[in-house]
């Protein structure tokens, strides 16, 4: 479902080029847990956000089920991104004025989706992951575990194809942590794709499938079978 | 995204930041308002001037001997000054349709003196007519009376300013005064007016125009005032006394009428210009409070960066972000405005219980014109915060905390 093919990525740092990814094959299949580890400057947040489409290559050939994404306008693109993908960020990214319902809303706004409906897939999605009395908090009054369950429930409110966690457990402590981990390979059991960068090896451990990424290059993937 | 979705998540924006969003309300507000006042005030200054001629007389054309137009050439050998205007010219002209009223002005001056009391004072010939003309009114008394105008009676009135320094208290109505050589009774005395056509009618004696002619020994008008049968009348009257004379001062063009309209227009639009250029100048701080919104918005970008990074990677196109925070700006620009006109019409109001002489309103046509202004400022200058918002590239824009 995910295709990535001979993926260049080159940042300007000064006057000198830093390939951040360079021909990077790889392909995750529908329903993949996989869990993409590398040291820091690696090109594992680089892989994500083209994953995401928050981020092109400079050369390669990304298709995501079936269609060219190098091809997409930014519209085209961002309408990707709002139905077929679910960010989990680091630092939750939650809007800090709005309540947890109104962020977790967000996602349908820009879908357009019918108002008359928003409110109780916002209600099932929050009450699933036990926020059921933490809808009218805004961020500032959540704990870090509850702010990241908000953001998960957010990401996954249009029902994506792939969640993308970068980090997702890096700002919380352990026990939350485990409790955020939980719900996304819940999520994963209920045939989500998931892909999550970490620096945690006990994290990347839970994972059916590993990736390393060294020097912008993956240089060890469980699989095996696009090892470089 | 639903426009009603676009309004609600700005307007949640706008409040979310409560201190911010009062600024910029409160600078769009004084800008709307100034713009507003301003206007108000020279609107009111015009209307001030209006008034202030209509209170001269109403459809009035003054009679002047002489060509108003110079023409080049040498000058004249032989004496060529106008011919005079006569008691007979103006009498003519009460004959025509056009015309409601005729008074024939001589003007002089002479002492005046009652008992051991001397004032030298402009002694102003005319009929009865001038009362009527000048919207006079009388103190005491009555004004000269209607009556045959060649046949010259020794009466007299005089000024409320004359009364009072050569009579004091005392009423004066019956008293004979010296005017010049001649002795006048005095039958009434005006009431306090004020200045027109740049002569005090507190300090003035006004006698029948035949008497004043005896006074001066002339037989010349100073001018003729003539009040035309409504506004519609006006031109035509114009037409009829230019006609009227030259018949009467075979074939010659001597005389210069002005309208009361003709130096109205003038005045009107020497206001006009002044109103519009103060609107100017309100107008440019109010893009002043444009830019200083477009700074405030600049940095509420940069304070949403992650805000925008995040909008972006759920699903937000560029557009989308543009049109968000344009909303913004359109939102507080218009709430700026509302405000702005509350705030001029406490204005105007402060104004007018201060000055209440000064008749101050606001004109329609200003008000529109600065709601207008200022969302249009409001946009053009939310343009370049909401496309660096819609540019900002959404890695970059996440990676900041």
């Amino acid at each position: 479902m995910i295709h990535l093919a001979g993926i260049e990525r080159t940042f300007l740092v000064g006057d000198e080029a830093v390939h951040a990814l360079s021909s990077v094959n790889f392909t995750v299949r529908q329903g993949e847990y996989v869990a993409i580890m590398g040291p820091s400057g690696s090109g594992k947040s680089t892989l994500l956000n083209i994953i995401g489409l928050l981020d092109r290559p400079n050369e390669g050939i990304y298709t995501l089920e079936n269609l060219d994404t190098t091809e997409l306008t930014d519209d085209q693109r961002a309408s990707v991104r709002r139905n077929k993908i679910g960010f989990v960020f680091q630092f939750f990214h939650l809007v800090p004025r709005l309540t947890a319902a109104e962020n977790v809303e967000l996602p349908m706004i820009l879908a357009d989706v019918d108002p008359a409906s928003r409110k109780s897939r916002v209600q099932a999605a929050l009450s699933s992951l036990g926020l059921s009395d933490r809808v009218k908090h805004r961020p500032d009054q959540l704990s870090g575990g509850q702010r990241q369950r908000v953001a998960i429930a957010r990401a996954t409110i249009m029902q994506p194809d792939v969640i993308l966690a970068d980090e997702p457990t890096g700002n919380l402590d352990r026990t939350s942590g485990v409790e955020v981990i939980r719900i996304l390979e819940d999520l994963h059991n209920k045939g989500m794709t998931l892909i999550m960068v970490t620096h945690d090896p006990d994290l990347s451990k839970r994972a059916a499938r590993r990736v390393q990424l060294q020097d912008g290059k993956i240089s060890t993937d469980t699989e095996g079978s696009m090892k470089k | 995204m639903k426009t009603g979705d676009v309004l609600q998540f700005s307007v949640r924006a706008l409040s979310g930041y409560p201190t911010r969003t009062f600024l910029m309300i409160l600078a769009r507000a004084i800008g709307v308002a100034s713009v507003i006042l301003l206007t108000a005030l020279g609107e009111g200054a015009r209307r001030y001037v209006t008034n202030k001629f209509t209170s001269l007389g109403t459809y009035l054309l003054i009679v002047l001997p002489g060509r108003s137009e110079t023409t080049g050439g040498p000058p004249p050998l032989l004496g060529e000054t106008p011919r005079d205007l006569t008691l007979e010219d103006a009498l003519t002209l009460t004959r025509h349709s056009s015309i409601r009223r005729v008074a024939p002005i001589t003007v002089g001056s002479a002492p005046v003196s009652w008992k051991h009391r001397d004032r030298e004072v402009t002694v102003l010939g005319s009929t009865a007519a001038l009362f009527e003309i000048r919207h006079l009114s009388m103190a005491q008394g009555r004004f000269i009376p209607a009556g045959n105008p060649t046949r010259g009676l020794a009466v007299c009135v005089i000024g409320y300013k004359l009364k009072r320094e050569l009579f004091g208290n005392q009423s004066p109505l019956g008293q004979w005064v010296r005017i010049g050589e001649h002795r006048f009774r005095i039958i009434g005395v005006l009431a306090k007016k004020g200045q027109s056509l740049g002569l005090d009618m507190g300090d003035v004696v006004v006698v029948p125009v035949a008497s004043a002619q005896t006074l001066f020994n002339t037989s010349a008008l100073f001018r003729i005032l003539v009040q035309a049968n409504g506004r519609d009348a006006v031109p035509r009257a114009k037409e009829t006394i230019l006609t009227t004379i030259r018949e009467r001062h075979e074939g010659e063009d001597d005389v210069t009428v002005i309208t009361q309209d003709a130096l109205l227009s003038t005045f009107d639009r020497i206001l006009v210009t002044m109103t519009l250029s103060v609107a100017g100048i309100a107008a440019i701080s109010l893009s002043v409070a444009g830019i200083l919104i477009m700074n405030v918005m600049l940095i509420a970008v940069s304070q949403r960066t992650s805000e925008v990074g995040l909008l972006k990677a759920i699903g937000a196109p560029g557009t989308q972000i543009l049109r968000l925070f344009l909303a913004e700006s359109a939102i507080l620009s218009l709430i700026g405005a509302g405000f702005g006109v509350i705030l001029a019409f406490l204005g105007t109001w402060g104004l007018a219980r201060a000055f209440p002489g000064f008749p101050i309103t606001i004109p329609v046509w200003a008000l529109g014109a600065a709601v207008l202004v200022a969302l249009l400022t409001g946009l053009v200058f939310g343009v370049l915060p909401a496309r660096r918002a819609a540019k900002l590239d959404p890695v970059e824009a996440l990676s900041r905390r």
